[in-house]
């Protein structure tokens, strides 16, 4: 807040605080009170009947005022002043956390020392995993995991990476980079759609079989290095299984060659910075027990 | 305004007198004890519900606490039955059943809540009581606070309020009881280690009853109170009141008891004032009917006793109407009040149909947050959602989950849950269908999770499936 208008809410503060302290005690006693108990205000022949309040009730007029003044020296809420105790809704926020860190924290603690596979079908692990995955993962992968365009199924057993737990530990760690070149200055066009009908005949699909063997010929040349000469990927690169019928960027001729044609570069980012030790075995260790449904 | 409908100011002005303060302090109000016949009905009616309120904590039901409203599980127990947060409109409905009932009885007999069943006057006359006890009759009382400071007044002042603050710890510890476990509760708080929230929510209602009981009183209801500010909206001229027969009563006047009345010109009203005495309010009923005025019949059961012992009829300040005081009789069956209790008996029997209807199954469906719908590489549709399946039930089920509403659509994903009772099980799928069957490109899919021992036990989750336009 710019120091003008931090001024001038403590200017209005302190004006309107002397403005009602001054209507109470100016208005306390009142003119007057004829005999019969009014305060002798007539008004088309209605008189005001004096209903006086309890003193008390004018007590606590007075302790809501030194206490609106005791909150706002206390708390932050004057202007810029930060207040005696320097109370911040962020500093509250980080304190709850913190609480629930430190009530958590044995518990997962027991976990992380324990191996991936050994909690995977916990019950607990499960439910903590759940909640971790729907925070973290699931805006890419889908609230059940089965993955969607561009973003792989984690509930089946085709592995881009490799699904054992240390592998799918690592990749939450670190994260993933797929390198899948462009290969349209380097493959012709022809080519380009000689290896689509290549693939599709391999995933059992009905193809062209004179493209299918020139395509064989290129897919041989420049695909096999890190796809395998049978088309079965290779988790060691992140290059997948081309053979299985499951595509991550859709599995239609189109699609395919437009794939080999652009490259792909999908991102898993790396949750090391974002998420804790303990969080990220829990969440591996969830991530793992789906493969196993 | 033309000008010969100008008003004479001069008229208008205040008339001269003296200044007054706006705030009053409050004069203390000594009740003078009586007995009587409503105050053996008030002992009656008084009794089984205040042992309710006691004891009612300490009942167990299938090993946990009957009525128990805990607060940070978010789940309430009333004897065999588990209420979650969705149930809350049944709550809602039930307070206005009851501030119907509350209108609805207004109307027919007056204050009675006010006089006999209200906690601030059950409390108060409790308090009363103890006072009484322990530093004598009303005279007593007033001498004794005229009196200056001596061993004796400190004894007994000091007894009255350790008396006070005795039974409304009982009372403070009791209510927490109810959001609390009160067998937990009490060994922690005699052992100081009760919770901070539990052990200063006990202090607030022990100093929340010791100030409402002991010192409040009778502003609760005269300055506070809401109810006694709208009776008038519920009063008609057949509404129980009680009030004083001027009629009967003027010319009031001292006698003696021996002189026919009839000599002296006089009413039946003997001017004891012994009906101001005894008034918890500290109203002077003979001015008529007061909005102040609880209805507690104090008066009536001490004007009754004057009554008999000047061996006058009974009834002089009695419980009776505007119409029967102005000479005609109650009438008890009259539009207002028919139309009360039709309203009333109507809620009611809804309130019971949604009571007795309800399933302790609670199934939601929640849609993916970021994909609409995703298309396969064969061309179907798929939708992805979150479920939540409450089974607020004591015991554990099997559901299986199912869906309706879309030809040929199935679930991808496992169908069958066991969900422990009072537990909530969070459940993901998704459904595929066929784009054939889809006409919309939004269609009503409901998910449906039915008890696999007990079919009766089922519960729908309306929700939406998308497809690209």
């Amino acid at each position: 807040m710019a120091s003008f208008w931090s001024y001038w809410i403590i200017v209005l503060f302190v004006i309107t605080l002397v403005l009602i302290t001054w209507v109470l005690l100016a208005n306390r006693k009142t003119g007057s009170q004829t005999p019969d108990k009014t305060t002798g205000h007539v008004a088309d022949g209605i008189e005001e009947y004096d209903n006086p309040l309890p003193a008390w009730w004018f007590y606590m007029f007075i302790i809501t005022i030194v206490w609106g003044v005791g909150y706002l020296i206390i708390y932050p809420g004057l202007g810029n002043f930060p207040g005696l105790i320097g109370w911040t809704q962020v500093g509250q926020y980080d304190n709850r956390v913190a609480e629930a860190d430190a009530r958590y924290q044995d518990l997962r603690s027991r976990y992380l020392a324990l191996p991936v596979e050994d909690i995977a079908q916990d019950p607990a692990v499960r439910k903590m995993g759940m909640r971790l995955f729907a925070n973290e993962c699931a805006q890419c992968h889908g609230d059940d995991a089965r993955g969607r365009y561009g973003f792989p199924n984690l509930t089946d057993n085709d592995w881009i990476y490799g699904g054992d737990a240390d592998t799918i530990k690592a990749t939450l760690i670190n994260g993933r980079i797929a390198a899948m070149p462009a290969w349209a200055g380097i493959i012709n066009d022809q080519g380009i759609a000689d290896v689509t009908q290549f693939l599709l005949h391999l995933n059992g699909n009905t193809a062209d079989p004179a493209q299918v063997a020139a395509g064989e010929e290129v897919y041989q040349t420049y695909c096999a290095a890190c796809h395998g000469t049978e088309g079965e990927g290779n988790q060691a690169l992140g290059s997948p299984n081309l053979a299985n019928g499951i595509w991550l960027y859709g599995g239609s001729e189109a699609q395919i060659a437009h794939s080999i044609r652009a490259g792909r570069n999908g991102v898993m980012p790396a949750f090391q910075d974002t998420l804790s030790d303990d969080k990220i075995h829990i969440l591996s260790a969830y991530v793992y027990g789906l493969s196993d449904q | 305004m033309s000008a010969n409908e100008q008003v004479d100011l001069q008229e208008l002005a205040p008339a001269e007198v003296g200044e007054i303060d706006l705030y009053q302090h409050r004069e203390k109000i000594y009740t003078r004890k009586i007995e009587g016949f409503f105050q053996r009905v008030r002992l009656f009616s008084g009794w089984p519900l205040l042992l309710g309120y006691f004891l009612l904590p300490w009942l167990q039901w299938d090993g946990r606490q009957a009525v128990l409203f805990d607060l940070p599980a978010r789940k309430f127990y009333i004897l065999g039955l588990t209420f979650w947060p969705q149930d809350f409109p049944m709550l809602a409905f039930l307070l206005i059943i009851s501030a119907f009932a509350l209108f609805t009885v207004t109307n027919l007999f007056g204050r009675i809540w006010c006089g006999y069943t209200c906690p601030q006057t059950v409390w108060t006359s409790i308090f009363m009581w103890l006072e009484q006890r322990i530093e004598g009759s009303r005279n007593q009382r007033i001498k004794l606070d005229k009196a200056p400071w001596s061993a004796k007044k400190i004894v007994s002042k000091g007894l009255k309020h350790c008396s006070w603050l005795f039974v409304a710890l009982v009372t403070g510890i009791t209510f927490i009881g109810y959001f609390t476990p009160i067998r937990q509760l009490l060994p922690e708080l005699f052992t100081l280690s009760a919770g901070m929230w539990a052990g200063s929510w006990t202090v607030f209602f022990t100093l929340a009853t010791y100030i409402n009981a002991g010192w409040m009183r009778e502003q609760v209801c005269v300055y506070m109170c809401p109810y006694a500010r709208f009776q008038s909206v519920m009063f008609d001229q057949d509404t129980l009141i009680v009030s004083y027969d001027s009629g009967r009563g003027e010319p009031r006047g001292s006698r003696k008891r021996d002189i026919a009345h009839n000599e002296l010109q006089v009413g039946d009203c003997i001017d004891c004032e012994l009906c101001v005495q005894v008034c918890p309010t500290g109203i002077d009923i003979r001015h008529g009917l007061q909005y102040e005025c609880i209805g507690c019949a104090l008066c009536v059961d001490a004007c009754d006793s004057v009554m008999d012992k000047m061996q006058y009829p009974r009834g002089l300040i009695r419980y009776t109407s505007e119409h029967e005081l102005s000479g005609g009789t109650t009438r008890w069956l009259r539009p207002r009040v028919l139309g009360y209790c039709t309203v009333l008996i109507a809620m009611i029997l809804v309130f019971g149909l949604y009571f007795f209807g309800r399933v302790p199954v609670e199934l939601t469906a929640l849609r993916d947050r970021t994909e609409l719908y995703i298309v396969t590489d064969s061309g179907d549709i798929e939708n992805i959602y979150t479920l939540h399946l409450a089974n607020k039930d004591n015991a554990a089920h099997q559901f299986t989950i199912s869906i309706d509403g879309i030809a040929g659509a199935e679930i991808i994903g496992a169908t069958q849950y066991e969900v422990d009772g009072g537990e909530m099980r969070t459940i993901t799928l998704r459904v595929i269908a066929n784009p054939g069957e889809l006409s919309k490109t939004s269609t009503e899919l409901d998910f449906i999770a039915t008890a696999a021992a007990n079919p009766s036990l089922k519960a729908k989750a309306e929700s939406r499936f998308m497809k690209p336009l």
